[in-house]
């Protein structure tokens, strides 16, 4: 109880105040224009928040971070198009909502679900942070290294149909990572001799190339286009309680989401694919989910918006980032030699409740502003693609300068940028990299460690932490075996084809 | 000379079908493309990455560089025939448009290099201002209110960054002409 009223002080200063009102009008803004969302957002961000002090720079990016969501629901919901890709789900069921005339009743409903969803997550995290503080001695080097490989494993094996591409796209990142003047013997990397590549490759630079950059120039080789959303009659406060209704599908969101959010690497929408199967297999309209169900809407917006909750717990607890965007944060953590991991959940709890905090209130902020706010973003986003591209390429090349003022980040970061395009172009996947050269390095410290402290290689699983997250290793990698081996069979069975399916699909 | 000139068209047909392929097969390009990559870091490995006297295996510089390399080879082997095909049924598109993307990206960048780098002597707001309104006149933007907009967009920028967050960039050899106190506040806060 004292470092959660220790943390609300430090959360009780107009900067940090600010900086989370900022953070969350900013990221419902983001969220609702078409082709930006959180992670070009924050990647832009990245850079500007290394100048302020942590809580107010983390606090921004968890305020885009958790609110983006939100404002992704508008744009899905009026004109059939996700403003970030998780919000895709929305619109199976918003926008025949919208057809038929019902686009207050669907906004109410995906607004309030998702604070519900967000709500809910966070509760559950403030309530296992004592427990999480309890493990946390318990973790050490060869935990955090497990945990790292188990993260690795998932990235890979979680993009289904995709594996080789993630896998060597990972395995890139662990390179890329590499690279560089290594920083024990002080021998040189992959550097061909170039005094530009001494340095190594800086994340934030591969980060904004692959994510903003690429995004730029994806918007500005794409066709012109400006979305036009009809605007919405009538208060959107009048439905608020009808979400009561839905009880059960947002339950079902907030428990697959929470869930799926604390795996690193299983992909966003996996997660709400599985929440959204959920919600129709329990309903007793399945036949209505894709043509308007209201049941469809809440378990998809529920299960988006728990999310950010689940997925700090890795990142908090470990060190881990989940995802691409919790992976940028780390880097914010890293900058202000604010160490994630157990020793943060015992020195610093206060922080990490203000943390907490900071993102229940964004959930209210956010509400609020939208229920009283929502004609006027469908303004705001017409912006047309080119010009968009335009602005995210400009405030990019800001970013990457202002890391080290450094031109050759620039050309760096438009290489990247490139490769991301490509990457994008051929819908093969981009966090792999990120995770790839974020867990890659965590794995690079801690197995020297763990290797001078054992004697056999049995040593790595001789307590109880340690030899569960490598029994866990061991069981995604059979469990993926045995999905192959179950497809492979039944392609045999189905068409006398010998083709491995989880490749080919 | 018929058959020669038919020969030709075959010829050239094929070429031309080839090339179209392998710009379809954009994947496939890729995948092989990873691999040669992977395979000329691997060749590289022993001149790129030391082995050091009395260190342990995993504490070796090389070591993840080794396993990084291996693991990309690793993958990349087989990507070629897996890939072939699987992103076209993802919806997503094929090589050719891909490399028109890359050309029209290419041309940008271009720009941006002959615009950006005599813009960055002029400082950052300026430079902020030209860099935009130029970069959305090439993206064919004629209109005078939206290369305003594109100018305003870039001043927005400066004051959020520099003015605001106070983001490090450093100032521009053209302020030091302005007057004493005028050039302090512009490399301060612009």
């Amino acid at each position: 109880m004292e470092a959660f009223v220790s943390g609300l002080i430090l959360l009780a200063r107009w900067e940090v105040l600010a900086a989370l009102a900022v953070g969350s009008v900013g990221g419902v803004i983001i969220g609702a224009i078409p082709g930006v969302g959180a992670a070009v957002a924050i990647a832009i961000l990245l850079p500007a928040t290394f100048s302020l002090e942590p809580l107010v720079g983390f606090t921004i990016l968890l305020g885009i971070y958790g609110s983006s969501m939100y404002g992704g629901a508008l744009p899905a919901i009026l004109i059939n198009t996700p403003g970030p890709a998780v919000n895709a789900f929305t619109t199976y069921d918003g926008y025949p909502m919208t057809r038929r005339g019902e686009a207050r009743r669907a906004l109410t409903l995906a607004y309030t679900a998702s604070f519900f969803g967000g709500v809910f997550a966070i509760a559950c995290l403030t309530l296992l942070s004592p427990l999480l503080a309890l493990v946390a001695p318990h973790f050490g080097s060869r935990e955090i290294f497990l945990a790292a490989l188990l993260g690795i494993i998932l990235v890979v094996l979680a993009h289904r149909g995709r594996v080789f591409a993630a896998g060597m796209l990972c395995a890139f990142g662990i390179f890329l990572n590499t690279v560089g003047l290594e920083p024990v013997k002080y021998t040189r990397r992959f550097t061909f001799d170039q005094t530009w590549l001494a340095g190594g490759i800086d994340l934030i630079v591969v980060v904004l190339g692959l994510f903003a950059i690429s995004q730029a120039f994806m918007l500005m080789a794409d066709k012109d286009n400006t979305p036009h959303p009809q605007p919405v009659s009538g208060s959107l406060l009048s439905g608020l309680g009808e979400i009561l209704g839905f009880q059960a599908d947002c339950g079902g969101g907030f428990g697959l989401r929470r869930h799926d959010g604390m795996i690193p690497g299983v992909g966003e929408f996996t997660a709400q694919f599985m929440s959204y199967t959920y919600a129709r297999k329990t309903s007793k309209k399945p036949d209505e989910f894709g043509k308007g169900s209201p049941e469809g809407l809440t378990a998809s917006e529920a299960a988006n918006n728990a999310v950010p909750g689940a997925a700090m717990i890795p990142l908090l607890a470990l060190g881990i980032p989940g995802e691409a965007l919790t992976a940028m944060m780390l880097s914010v953590f890293y900058v202000h030699n604010v160490i994630p991991g157990p020793r943060l959940f015992q020195n610093q709890l206060d922080f990490v409740y203000a943390l907490y905090v900071a993102m229940l209130l964004l959930n209210v902020i956010v509400i609020a502003f939208l229920l009283f706010s929502t004609n006027l973003l469908t303004r705001i986003i017409r912006i047309p693609t080119r010009f968009l591209g335009m602005i995210i390429l400009t405030l990019s090349f800001v970013g990457v300068y202002s890391l080290r003022n450094s031109a050759t980040d620039c050309a760096v970061a438009s290489v990247f940028g490139i490769f991301g395009l490509v990457l994008k172009r051929l819908d093969l996947p981009i966090v792999p990299i990120v995770l790839g050269m974020v867990l890659g390095g965590t794995m690079e410290v801690r197995l020297p460690l763990v290797h001078g402290a054992g004697q056999t290689p049995l040593d790595f699983v001789d307590r109880p932490v340690s030899a569960i997250l490598a029994a866990l290793v061991v069981v995604v990698i059979a469990a993926h075996v045995r999905t192959l081996i179950r497809e492979h069979r039944t392609c045999l069975a189905e068409s006398g084809r010998d083709i491995h399916d989880t490749q080919s699909r | 000379m018929r058959i020669a000139a038919g020969r030709n068209d075959v010829a050239h047909q094929g070429i031309a079908g080839f090339v179209q392929t392998i710009s379809q097969a954009g994947d496939l390009v890729f995948a092989i493309f990873f691999l040669a990559v992977s395979l000329f870091l691997l060749a590289r490995l022993g001149g790129q990455a030391e082995l050091v006297k009395r260190t342990g295996t995993v504490a070796q510089p090389a070591f993840w560089p080794t396993v990084a390399v291996a693991l990309m080879t690793g993958f990349a082997v087989p990507a070629p025939h897996r890939f072939s095909g699987v992103s076209a049924g993802r919806g997503a598109l094929g090589g050719g448009e891909t490399l028109d993307s890359i050309r029209q990206i290419r041309a940008l960048v271009h720009d941006l290099y002959l615009d950006g780098c005599p813009a960055a002597r002029l400082g950052y707001l300026p430079s902020s201002i030209v860099f935009p309104a130029l970069l959305a006149f090439r993206l064919g933007y004629r209109a005078p209110r939206k290369l305003g907009f594109a100018a305003a967009s870039g001043v927005t920028v400066v004051v959020l960054f520099k003015s605001l967050l106070q983001v490090k960039v450093p100032g521009g050899a053209i302020y030091e002409t302005l007057p004493d106190a005028m050039r302090a506040f512009m490399l301060t806060y612009f």
